[in-house]
């Protein structure tokens, strides 16, 4: 298992530097620097060397390093790294150097607690804020009972939730987010369109809540009512460790006891009946060998009652471009020559609505005529109220012994980010 | 958000031992709330962070154990984790306070105070720690029992025989029926840890516990379901309904959002297959395993590529998961390029007609793009689609023809390495290609792509006109060629003067060559090549001609395929570094414990057929290891004609006249220089690494003594950067820090 954890900054220096085993010293942390934070070209996320073998995760200008010295199983590690990154932003707000540096001696006593000789323990954020805190809450002078009960819990069947819940109005927020991945070939059809669906719960709800959940799954509405249209066809499901697995694998029914507060409650595929909301129909002409010529259409596809937002356009110029020449009626244009892009930002596009990008670009006559690569045109967006799979949630159910009412709250958004590509 | 307070950065300045003992000192009065103590201590941690030795301030720091802050306490133990075992001396003097804490009322201190002590491996803690931790493992609340447990781990760790006389390996299986779930997985992990060593304890599960393990599986967290699902490997079914009933009790947390989950599932499920019997429980299961393993592709890049390296092997034992997902598997054009390789293997292995078109389309969109690495192997698969799916052959020609007109040097080169392989696979289909890659002779500058190119023009010399010109372009720098490349030479130029012997040029051509092997070149074994073709053409031309010009089996891409013994084995270790590079840990991580089926009456008779014993320990990695040494001609001369000499019989005879005229002045030569030539081989003795695609393709055929000798040749030997361990050289391969 793992026998060390560091975390690096872009210069290579230590931040954090936890030694979970005596098979290794703290200068194997001088390998790392050398093999992967000084290398410019790193190839993989996981270096082994003889025996010993590296995992990093990079996040912002950070590396979250976990070195073995065994046959690790690879996926945990990273998603103990990954669940480091989520406990610390639970914790700081954000992980970065400076996050990590103000915050050192807490990160110590955090990675004492989720990882003892190199097994992950328990690491769920809102236990773990019960005993571990920063400003000495935690000191001798808490009970003894308290600490029992914190123990029990952090052990128990519901590691994730605290008993002690108190909310004055209990509500719950529901986020379904999407993000659609679209890859179009340059003749227009569709390579691949699929969607990762998060549903992401926030629960301020006290006591014990049993929580009930139901979407316009496929397969739910099939058995139930036959002949509903809008009904969803989900290719895979993963959840939260809070829900009862037996009981979605016999009657994919969602059931479970939520944490207290933000997490993700399941992720979703789909990819049958994706309702792509923005086409793109891009003409990009290379006239000789010093010009080319673009015109790129974006069109809506979705109830004009909704628009999408943000929408930003990255489309991709020659790498000998100088100048680029942008004509554009909604939003702006502008050519990042260290991108090699032309970027153009939309604040908003009204559903049933286009809008249009003309541009020209000029380029410097080059000696050696390597063909351009002519990488995909990449589209970013938001829309709000729209699921690009269809899914809808049909229901929440709450129930806790002391029969409170509470208030739930759904929202949609479909979202791409650096996934929505058009080759041309 | 309660961290976003602190301002410790400060404390990131390193410091010199003086003062912060002068700190501490300092410290000592009017400490109100002990705060001036908690910054020097924080500077000391900062600098222990930093990597500066603060051991001797091992007393002064020591002396804070005795403030009643938590804070100040755990930062003492940090310190002490890093420097107690240095200083075995010193440490009896915190004894009292850690024994103290291991009686405290409140379990999170007795935890953390077991957890502290048996991270400190000095014989005087280890010596302590007995009594307190024989308690802990017995005391009543689950944190300081699953704290306990891994204590155990730990304590084998630094002394496995006192551990086991002391009881404590039996105390530990006793919580394997603990009632608090994450208890019960801690005591497996550290059974596991045990089990897994060397000099451990046998762990091995019978059907009573390994049921056990599974009805506490629901009520752990994720990491414990981990530990738990892996020690299911421990469990050999001795029926197949057993088997079977465990599969469908675990087939559930292929539902679970951790990944390592997911994958451990898998594991564990591709593990009771093989003692199963039902084939529609095992169609179902395959079924189930697809989706979620494409889920995986929508984890952090990171775990996409431990998905992407286990689907690759899984795909090849079970071939009817993801059959129909080649789609899923297109690369992003934002993919990290460790992703990008990986998926593009897979796309080959899942290439069939129905979607070769799709596939080939996709290779040819990366085939421009800019990584030159991803690039070269896009441009290759194009070449191994074409000699895997028939049907798709014409299209992929097409398209490596396309690819050869944009004159990127790296893409006519790899092009033409699959070229070659291409005209293996389909004799007579696709030869009159051959204008348009000699028209690119000048762009082929690395040896791989020049020996293909030199292959090529050797074997079909009788279809290129101008075959001796060439040749005596290609051969003008003959001395200078890697080895790979004079081999090539070396043969081409001997099948080209068996097809045009006539030919001025090539008579003075093949002298000329076989005079560089035999006297000019070091390598011994391109020497006593030439010195079997100068003998072979002396003594019977025709005999020469059928040698070497005869007709070589077609190639086929059976080969790709890892051997089924080895695959059951290396899915033992799914989800694992194993399994990303693809070789058994214990070939690579010393001290690594190899996996094998155990045989049961419920084993398939095909598993068992194919079964591999666990390889012994400590063996040298095998990848270091290449074949030195005398060549086998057969296997490594390049040369493997498509066209049977016949066609040229009737040129034949005179192809003898000529050689047998050069005779008086060349066959004396040879039987001089042959002793020359092995008194020279005496002396210098060194040989070079001959990787030849062709012995590579050749050995792919695994020898039944070691079924892994196929698996760097399993794809095909292109993957030269497929991703594996590295290793320092020597034998003692491990970083010693």
């Amino acid at each position: 298992m793992i026998s060390a954890f560091f975390i690096f900054n872009q210069k290579g220096e230590v931040l954090i530097s936890r030694l979970y085993r005596t098979d290794l010293k703290r200068s194997i942390a001088d390998v790392f620097r050398i093999q992967v934070v000084s290398n410019s070209d790193v190839r993989s996320p996981i270096i082994t060397l003889g025996s010993t073998s590296f995992f990093h995760v990079r996040i912002n200008n950070l590396y979250i390093v976990a070195v073995t010295k065994c046959n690790a199983n690879a996926a945990l590690v990273f998603e103990f790294c990954y669940r480091f990154i989520s406990i610390a932003k639970s914790y700081f707000g954000k992980v970065d150097e400076e996050a990590v540096k103000n915050n050192f001696v807490l990160i110590y006593e955090l990675v004492d607690e989720i990882c003892d000789f190199g097994y992950p323990q328990n690491s769920e954020a809102d236990t773990l804020k019960s005993y571990i805190t920063t400003e000495s809450v935690m000191s001798t002078n808490i009970a003894p009972e308290e600490s029992s009960r914190i123990t029990v819990q952090a052990t128990g069947a519901t590691s994730w939730r605290r008993g002690d819940v108190k909310y004055k109005k209990n509500e719950a927020f529901v986020d379904v987010v999407e993000t659609v991945n679209l890859s179009m070939s340059a003749k227009g059809t569709i390579l691949r369109a699929d969607v990762d669906g998060h549903i992401l719960m926030r629960a301020y709800l006290s006591g014990t809540p049993e929580c009930k959940f139901g979407l316009n799954d496929k397969l739910v509405i099939d058995k139930n009512e036959r002949g509903t249209a809008d009904a969803v066809e989900l290719d895979d499901c993963r959840f939260h460790q809070c829900v009862r697995l037996n009981e979605f694998d016999s009657s994919r029914t969602i059931s479970f006891i939520p944490p207290d507060g933000e997490f993700e409650l399941m992720r979703y595929r789909a990819t049958s009946n994706v309702k792509l909301p923005l086409k793109v129909i891009p003409s990009v002409t290379e006239i000789g060998t010093t010009q080319v010529q673009y015109v790129v259409t974006v069109k809506t596809n979705f109830s004009n009652k909704l628009s999408a937002t943000n929408v930003v356009v990255k489309i991709p110029t020659p790498l000998n471009t100088t100048t680029v020449d942008c004509k554009v009626v909604s939003g702006k244009a502008k050519y990042v020559p260290a991108e090699n892009v032309v970027i153009w930002k939309i604040p908003r596009i009204q559903g049933g609505q286009e809008a249009t990008f003309s541009a020209h670009a000029a380029l410097t006559s080059t000696t050696t005529r390597q063909v351009w690569a002519r990488p995909p045109i990449d589209v970013d967006f938001q829309v709000l109220m729209f699921t690009a799979s269809g899914l809808i949630v049909r229901f929440l159910k709450v129930f806790e012994k002391s029969n409170y009412q509470s208030i739930k709250w759904v929202r949609y958004l479909t979202k791409a980010s650096g996934s929505y590509q058009i080759r041309f | 958000m309660s961290g976003q307070g602190a301002q410790d950065a400060k404390f990131f300045q390193r410091g010199k031992i003086q003062e912060f003992r002068a700190e501490l000192q300092a410290a000592e009065t009017k400490d109100k709330k002990f705060t001036k103590r908690k910054t020097v201590l924080k500077k000391i941690v900062a600098n222990i962070t930093m990597g500066n030795d603060m051991s001797p301030l091992f007393n002064d720091v020591i002396q804070c154990l005795s403030i009643p802050s938590l804070e100040i306490k755990k930062m003492v133990y940090l310190f002490l984790v890093c420097y107690g075992r240095s200083k075995s001396d010193q440490i009896r003097l915190v004894m009292p306070s850690f024994l103290q804490d291991c009686e405290d009322r409140n379990p999170l201190i007795r935890a953390l105070a077991i957890r502290t002590m048996s991270y400190i491996p000095a014989p005087i803690v280890v010596e302590e720690l007995e009594d307190p931790l024989r308690h802990a493992l017995k005391d009543r609340d689950p944190y300081v029992r699953k704290t306990a447990a891994i204590c155990v781990a730990k304590l084998y760790n630094a002394d496995p025989r006192k551990c086991e006389r002391n009881g404590f390996v039996e105390l530990l299986r006793d919580l394997l029926l603990d009632t608090n779930a994450t208890v019960v997985a801690n005591a497996v992990a550290a059974l596991t840890e045990i089990g897994d060593r060397q000099d451990g304890v046998i762990f091995k599960l019978n059907l009573t516990v390994a049921n056990k393990l599974l009805a506490a599986l629901g009520e752990s967290s994720e990491w414990g379901q981990i530990y738990i699902l892996d020690s299911l490997l421990r469990y050999v079914p001795e029926k197949h309904e057993d088997a079977e009933l465990m599969a469908e009790r675990v087939i559930i947390q292929l539902q679970h959002a951790n990944s390592a989950v997911v994958l451990t599932t898998i594991k564990v499920l591709l593990y009771l297959m093989n003692y199963m019997e039902n084939r529609r429980l095992m169609d179902y299961i395959c079924k189930k395993m697809g989706p979620p393993l494409v889920t995986l592709l929508s984890s952090g890049p990171e775990v996409q590529y431990v998905a992407l390296r286990n689907i690759l092997l899984i795909i090849q034992r079970r071939p009817q998961v993801l059959k129909n997902d080649v789609k899923v598997f297109f690369c992003k054009y934002n993919d990290p390029i460790y992703v990008k390789l990986a998926k593009l293997e897979i796309m080959y292995r899942l290439a069939r007609e129905e979607n070769a078109r799709e596939v080939l389309a996709e290779l040819q969109e990366y085939a421009s793009e800019v990584d030159v690495d991803f690039v070269r192997k896009a441009v290759r698969s194009i070449g191994r689609l074409a000699i895997k799916v028939q049907p798709a052959a014409d299209d992929c020609i097409k398209a490596l023809l396309d690819l050869i007109e944009t004159k990127v040097t790296y893409v006519v080169q790899e092009a033409v390495i699959v070229i070659k392989d291409v005209f293996r696979r389909y004799p007579g289909r696709y030869e009159g290609i051959i204008p348009t890659l000699c028209a690119n002779l000048d762009a082929l500058d690395e040896p791989e792509s020049k020996a293909a190119m030199v292959w090529i023009v050797g074997q079909f010399a009788d279809r290129i006109e101008n075959a001796d010109e060439l040749m005596d372009d290609l051969t003008y720098t003959f001395l200078e060629e890697p080895t790979e490349v004079q081999f090539a030479l070396l043969s081409a130029a001997v099948k080209t003067f068996i097809y045009k012997s006539q030919s001025e040029t090539i008579k003075a051509l093949v002298h000329k060559v076989l005079k560089w092997a035999t006297e000019e070149v070091d390598n011994p074994d391109l020497r006593d090549r030439g010195f079997m073709y100068w003998r072979l053409l002396a003594l019977s031309p025709a005999a020469a001609s059928e040698i070497v010009l005869a007709e070589k089996p077609a190639i086929t891409t059976d080969a790709d395929r890892m051997d089924r013994g080895a695959l059951d084995q290396l899915l033992l270790h799914t989800g694992t570094l194993g399994s990303i590079y693809h070789k058994n840990p214990e070939t690579f991580i010393r001290g690594a414990t190899g996996k094998a089926l155990t045989d049961s009456p419920a084993l398939n008779p095909l598993s068992r057929q194919v079964l591999v014993p666990v390889a012994r320990t400590h063996l040298l990695p095998p990848t270091t290891i290449r074949v030195p040494g005398p060549v086998d001609p057969r296997v490594a001369n390049p040369p493997s004609p498509v066209l049977p000499p016949r066609q040229n019989g009737a040129s034949l005879p005179t192809a003898v006249a000529p050689s047998a005229s050069q005779d008086s002045t060349a066959a004396s030569p040879v039987t001089q220089d042959l002793l020359g030539g092995e008194e020279d081989g005496d002396g210098e003795g060194d040989t070079e690494d001959h990787e030849h695609e062709d012995l590579a393709r050749a050995q792919a055929v695994a020898p039944a003594s070691d079924p892994y000798a196929a698996l760097d040749s399993a794809f095909g030997g292109h993957l030269a950067g497929e991703p594996r361990p590295q290793h320092n050289g020597d034998a003692n391969d491990d970083l010693l820090f």
